[in-house]
């Protein structure tokens, strides 16, 4: 059975390697600061004993507030996953690091988060629309996008 | 005499646009091939011609209204798309199913998985050149497999069977013996159908070593399903992380070693054998 490790687990372990990168644990999942994100999930898909070297997917929600890029990681070995939260909080042009370097299976999604909801993934080698076509305007999951 | 070093033709790289393809042939997509003579240098991959925008669709309906949408998703598996929606609202809501519709769920999924995998393969051996005969084999047990179906809920494609907290009506009388004759039936067409391709030289010169999808680049690409366990991936969800009732029955998760087209030919054979026990432990 995939036992989610508790985001308390996850939490004292990046907490002394990473200070400062975990601005909220919840009881399902980590909120990461967006800078320290890759070298977190580098960590965590590395290091012996959590290698979570799965990307299931990435997904964003529009919270009016902020946008927050969900990303979920499994370790296959271990049964185990982990859901990290990044949060932007500004509607123009919303950035956060692109994982391409780290699971090509990042590719797609983060295009495809692009697409419909209008995240820059920063050091993405081909962020372009993935299901609109070029010229589109907007990214339609916004919640205040207008058809 | 002529010499090599004046044989030798300059070639560039030449860009072709295949596609966008008909509807009818597996979805529309379109590839630029870069193409240096007959060998591909890169394929962009090009699609989203039928992006219906089902999510956004979604967000102006009930969420019973949105079970119709969650078949058409993927017209071969309407069933378990309905039950992996149903499933997340009855988590938001902390839904309990009764047992029988618990029940009824796993068998009706377990049928559309092997009719998924009957058109997975008889598209694949279709355009390996087998066109037709084989095809039209895997689509007759198909058909019986929509009969049964449409026993339960009067549709044949998009089903609109399950509901949040359990499916929409109970099981007819004569659904039982339908799927009891239906299995052993079945059981010896899988038999039959691999003995006939097992040895078949075409299949195996056009498939085996071919599209070789590695272990370590299907974990990094996020790889999921029979394609993953063709490469050797050994993960389940009915087993690793069981949903629904899935816990209460016995089954293998087959695995290949190769990750070519011929594994995942081979892979989804297996695995309908593993849903038909599957079904028969349920029904009792």
């Amino acid at each position: 059975m995939t036992t989610a490790l508790s985001a308390k687990e996850i939490v004292s372990q990046l907490g002394t390697k990473f200070p400062g990168a975990i601005e909220e644990a919840g009881a399902e999942s980590v909120l990461v600061k967006s800078d320290a994100l890759p070298a977190v999930v580098e960590y965590l898909k590395t290091t012996e004993g959590l290698k979570f070297d799965y990307l299931n997917y990435i997904t964003a929600v529009d919270y009016y507030n902020y946008f927050e890029v969900v990303y979920m990681l499994t370790s296959l070995e271990f049964n185990r996953s982990v859901v990290l939260k990044v949060r932007c909080y500004t509607r123009d042009n919303p950035t956060v690091p692109s994982l391409t370097g780290i699971y090509q299976g990042a590719d797609w999604q983060e295009r495809e988060v692009y697409d419909l909801m209008g995240i820059t993934f920063e050091g993405h080698p081909n962020l372009k629309r993935i299901f609109l076509w070029e010229g589109f305007t907007g990214h339609p999951l916004r919640k205040d996008w207008n058809r | 005499m002529t010499t090599t070093q004046e044989l030798t033709v300059k070639t560039e790289p030449f860009v072709l646009n295949m596609g966008p393809l008909h509807p009818s042939t597996h979805g529309v997509y379109r590839m630029r091939v870069t193409l240096d003579g007959e060998v591909v240098l890169d394929i962009e991959p090009i699609f989203g011609y039928l992006h219906r925008g089902i999510e956004k669709l979604m967000e102006e309906r009930t969420y019973t209204g949105c079970i119709p949408l969650t078949d058409r998703l993927d017209y071969v598996s309407a069933m378990n798309n309905n039950f992996g929606y149903c499933l997340a609202v009855e988590k938001l809501a902390s839904i309990k199913v009764p047992e029988r519709g618990e029940y009824i769920r796993v068998i009706t999924a377990e049928l559309q998985r092997i009719g998924n995998h009957c058109v997975a393969i008889g598209a694949m051996l279709n355009d390996a050149g087998a066109l037709g005969t084989p095809f039209f084999y895997l689509w007759r047990q198909r058909e019986k497999i929509y009969d049964l179906l449409e026993m339960l809920c009067g549709q044949r494609l998009m089903h609109n069977y399950m509901r949040i907290g359990g499916v929409s009506q109970d099981i007819p009388d004569e659904f039982l013996p339908a799927i009891a004759k239906f299995i052993p039936q079945l059981r010896s067409f899988i038999e039959e159908f691999e003995f006939f391709l097992k040895q078949n030289e075409i299949l195996i010169a056009r498939a085996k070593g071919v599209g070789i999808l590695p272990k370590e680049l299907a974990i990094n690409c996020g790889i999921s399903g029979p394609v993953a366990r063709a490469s050797g991936i050994k993960h389940d969800l009915r087993q690793d992380d069981p949903y629904s009732i899935y816990d209460r029955f016995e089954f293998d998760i087959p695995t290949c070693e190769n990750g070519d087209c011929y594994d995942r030919y081979r892979i989804r054979m297996e695995e309908m054998r593993q849903s038909l026990r599957i079904i028969e432990q349920a029904i009792k």
